[in-house]
């Protein structure tokens, strides 16, 4: 009897406490490939590290720096810069946050293949004190606050010793994690399921997030996220398929939210392959062809912006006034110009799965280049086998998307239009193999200004030169779909870097 | 029986190495590994230094040679993604599918059967024609839109399923995670069990119509009618036994269907079994779990196909084993 009572209590405050906690059950198309944040830079690497771990700081939806674990900083002279880390923090299996912890971490990333990169800028990091840290740079760099929104601090005292990161192998820091973050896993099962709970010391009392509880599902095929989000098996989903939005948005208690993004999406014109695209009046004419404002409202259904550059208008480098312009007319008589008035056949690869209805568009594309004469090969391919045609450049035109790192347009710039250089890896992806060594200069230039008028000249000029020059064809900015049940206030947690801050996600109790 | 048991090992190692040979050759049409495993920003050269430690850049030949050595002792690779030996993932994830095709099979011969044997004992009943013509738009239209469908309507708009996964699961015997045992995992299992029941189903209802029509106009049937015994005796003692040989022979052969559609059935439904992993491993070039599948499922094939000759044998006893399968 008293047996039965007691299993009966259990039941009940087990039950209960299901009712009272906060579940949400989200479905993204991906999930992170390692517990290690500094195994990869992907978006689902970095979902994860704002789940798990906090930054130093990070960016706010209007594009301002929110302190983090950084509560403040400070510039002591041209290449040094002192932040404050706040002191009331623990990580989750108990130690205690210090200073050792940013500077562990600084040095870890250093020696990441994928964020070395990035990190190379930073020579040296020392210890004030137990919260107050210098960061010394090689150079004067501006962009070195945008660069700390990438530094995580991880547990030193856990990690030290076994911390080496494989790309191809299990590691102690791919399957153990100790972060700070709001959020603590409580299991995994790779590439299907993934569960966390909310860290009951966590440090922002004053947050507005009340999850408890975080099921995320990856799942791949657009039609079955979205029909899990619609009977109701997950509560918000990544990404939205356009030809799905419509639909969606008629659906009584279902929100669709989005945000532009800062991802450009462009044709290559390769130089190297193609004698005629060398001719400035035939990349022109090919800008003018193509119309980007039509392809946004067909194919992308408006969940996009049209470009006539490379930054987006959140990025110092945009000029405004800078439009897309569409006139074939024109675009014959530059053909007729350059002495191509009956035209030529080109070859043209696109992935398939990669961006959003990449294939369509590049469908799209073949058809409006064909009004002025020109007859496009068109090959598509997955993602995987995309890319490896991508680094050989296999074809004449070549789609590409690119979101910047720093948030900033230099990073555009140095992987998409600096003359390809094997040692130092800028222009890794410049298929159109344009070379313009005064680009060069600026984009060094830029990486050093640290005037904001002189460093917007720059990165303005670059735009200008890349627009005068019909470089490249710059498409558009596509745009971020998120989908969820409207209790689910995901409107404030969103942001153009797809890091949703769920740690302050607010669901309102049906 | 142990000779043709014997034979059947020699082909099966054969079978084995071809497709060894096939699944490592496409690995190169894949795309590439190491393009997954780092961010767009790693520069061409550490891509490449990469490349060389995972013994990418070797020769074709001596990659596979490499490859033969670890299979012969039973190691298939390590797959790059889960970072665990491939056999051991695949293992993994076999029980969810082996639950899904169980229960698909379940359903074929539960309502394959008698709709067959209605169909061929009454061809001219009302219900035998609508069975036919249902039977011929099941054959023609393709699994996922069945699929898609049945979310839409079970899931969508009547909320009587779960649209994806494989729900709660209960540790049977220490053995395996098995969902056949809880209310959830059995609600789960309804819709993807089901639409790969209906892809495969027409074909058996044909079959075992087409099959019976043709035993009920034997001899032997019209002497055991004239003997004056029971017609259901007739129908399913006399006539069904014998209609069965052929149809198990389709079956063995659509065991390999039934491989191909998990696939596509477990990619809608989300369903964490092998067919799932497969597609999974292909999208992330994750090249030695595509092998290591290629392979395994190659096994299952020429182990069914074993099985099949071996069952003929208990159907039919006439059918002698050591003059068959080669």
């Amino acid at each position: 009897m008293k047996i039965k009572v007691m299993i009966t209590c259990c039941l009940a405050l087990i039950l209960w406490n299901q009712a009272a906690a906060t579940t949400l059950r989200m479905a993204f198309d991906a999930d992170p490939v390692s517990l290690d944040p500094h195994e990869q830079l992907s978006e689902s690497t970095l979902q994860f590290s704002h789940l798990v771990f906090d930054p130093l700081i990070r960016w706010k939806q209007n594009g301002q720096f929110e302190p983090r674990l950084a509560t403040k900083w400070q510039r002591l002279d041209a290449q040094t810069m002192r932040f404050y880390l706040r002191e009331d923090v623990t990580f989750s299996n108990g130690n205690p946050f210090s200073a050792k912890d940013v500077v562990y971490t600084i040095h870890r990333l250093k020696r990441s293949p994928d964020f070395r990169a990035m990190f190379d800028t930073i020579d040296a990091v020392s210890m004030v004190d137990d919260y107050t840290i210098d960061v010394h740079t090689t150079y004067t760099n501006p962009l070195l606050l945008n660069i700390m929104t990438y530094v995580f601090p991880l547990d030193k005292t856990f990690y030290q010793g076994h911390d080496e990161i494989i790309k191809y192998g299990e590691t102690f820091a791919s399957s153990h994690v100790s972060g700070t973050g709001p959020f603590i896993l409580m299991n995994r099962e790779l590439g299907s399921r993934m569960e966390l709970k909310r860290n009951p010391n966590y440090w922002d009392k004053d947050t507005a997030g009340n999850v408890d509880q975080i099921i995320l599902t990856p799942i791949h095929a657009d039609s079955t996220r979205l029909a899990a989000l619609l009977s109701g098996d997950v509560d918000f989903i990544f990404p939205v398929s356009p030809i799905d939005i419509e639909r969606t948005k008629k659906i009584p208690g279902i929100q669709l939210v989005t945000l532009p993004s800062t991802r450009i999406l462009l044709l290559h014109m390769n130089q190297k392959r193609r004698v005629e695209l060398q001719d400035v009046r035939v990349r022109r004419a090919i800008n003018l062809a193509i119309n980007k404002p039509l392809i946004v409202e067909k194919i992308l259904k408006g969940y996009a912006t049209p470009a006539g550059q490379l930054s987006p208008d959140r990025f110092l480098g945009h000029i405004n006034g800078l439009e897309p312009e569409y006139n074939v007319s024109k675009a014959l008589e530059l053909m007729k110009q350059a002495g191509y008035e009956k035209g030529f056949r080109i070859s043209m690869m696109a992935p398939n799965n990669r961006y959003m209805n990449d294939e369509k568009v590049a469908q799209a594309i073949t058809a409006m280049l064909a009004r002025i004469n020109i007859t496009v090969d068109l090959k598509t391919l997955p993602k995987a086998q995309y890319f490896k045609e991508f680094d050989n450049r296999s074809a004449d035109m070549m789609m590409l998307g690119w979101q910047s790192d720093t948030m900033d347009s230099n990073n555009l710039f140095e992987f998409i239009i600096a003359c390809t250089d094997a040692k130092t890896g800028l222009g890794a992806y410049n298929a159109s193999e344009y070379c313009q060594p005064s680009i060069d200069d600026d984009i060094r230039q830029a990486n050093r200004e640290m005037n904001p008028e002189r460093r917007l000249r720059l990165l303005q000029q670059i735009e200008r030169t890349l627009y005068n020059d019909a470089a490249i064809v710059p498409l558009y900015w596509q745009s971020l779909i998120w989908a969820a049940k409207d209790n689910v206030k995901i409107q404030d947690i969103v942001n153009d870097q797809n890091y949703p801050h769920l740690g302050d996600l607010f669901i309102e109790k049906q | 029986m142990l000779i043709f048991l014997l034979r059947r090992l020699v082909q099966a190692c054969f079978v084995m190495i071809i497709i060894s040979i096939i699944s490592f050759a496409i690995q190169d049409k894949l795309g590439d590994p190491v393009q997954q495993m780092v961010g767009m920003t790693v520069s061409p050269e550490e891509r490449n230094q990469l490349r060389n430690e995972l013994g990418l850049n070797d020769g074709f030949f001596s990659q596979y040679w490499r490859f033969a050595k670890g299979a012969i002792q039973g190691d298939l690779g390590t797959s790059y993604y889960y970072k665990e030996p491939t056999l051991d993932v695949i293992l993994n994830k076999l029980p969810a599918t082996l639950e899904l095709a169980f229960c698909a099979i379940l359903i074929i011969v539960l309502v394959a059967t008698p709709c067959g044997v209605l169909a061929a004992i009454k061809p001219k009943h009302i219900l035998s024609r609508l069975l036919m013509i249902v039977s011929s738009i099941g054959l023609s239209v393709p699994i996922f839109i069945v699929a898609i469908l049945m979310v839409y309507i079970f899931s969508i708009e009547l909320n009587m399923a779960p649209s994806f996964g494989r729900g709660q699961t209960t540790e049977v015997f220490g053995l395996w995670e098995s969902g056949l045992f809880t209310k959830d995992g059995l609600k789960h299992l309804l819709l993807p069990s089901l639409s790969l029941a209906i892809a495969l189903m027409p074909i058996f209802v044909r079959l075992i119509r087409a099959e019976m029509m043709e035993v009920l106009q034997s001899e032997y049937i019209r002497f055991a009618w004239s003997k004056g015994l029971s017609a259901p005796r007739i129908y399913f003692k006399h006539a069904l036994k014998n209609t069965m040989l052929p149809v198990i022979t389709v079956g063995g052969i659509q065991a390999g269907t039934l491989v191909a559609y998990t696939i596509l059935t477990e990619t809608i439904f989300q369903w964490p079994g092998m067919g799932f992993l497969f597609m999974d491993a292909v999208n992330r070039v994750d090249t030695p779990l595509v092998s290591a599948y290629l392979i395994v499922v190659g096994g299952i094939f020429v182990i069914t196909n074993t099985l099949v000759d071996l069952i003929y044998g208990l159907v039919n006893p006439t059918v002698r084993l050591a003059s068959h399968g080669l």
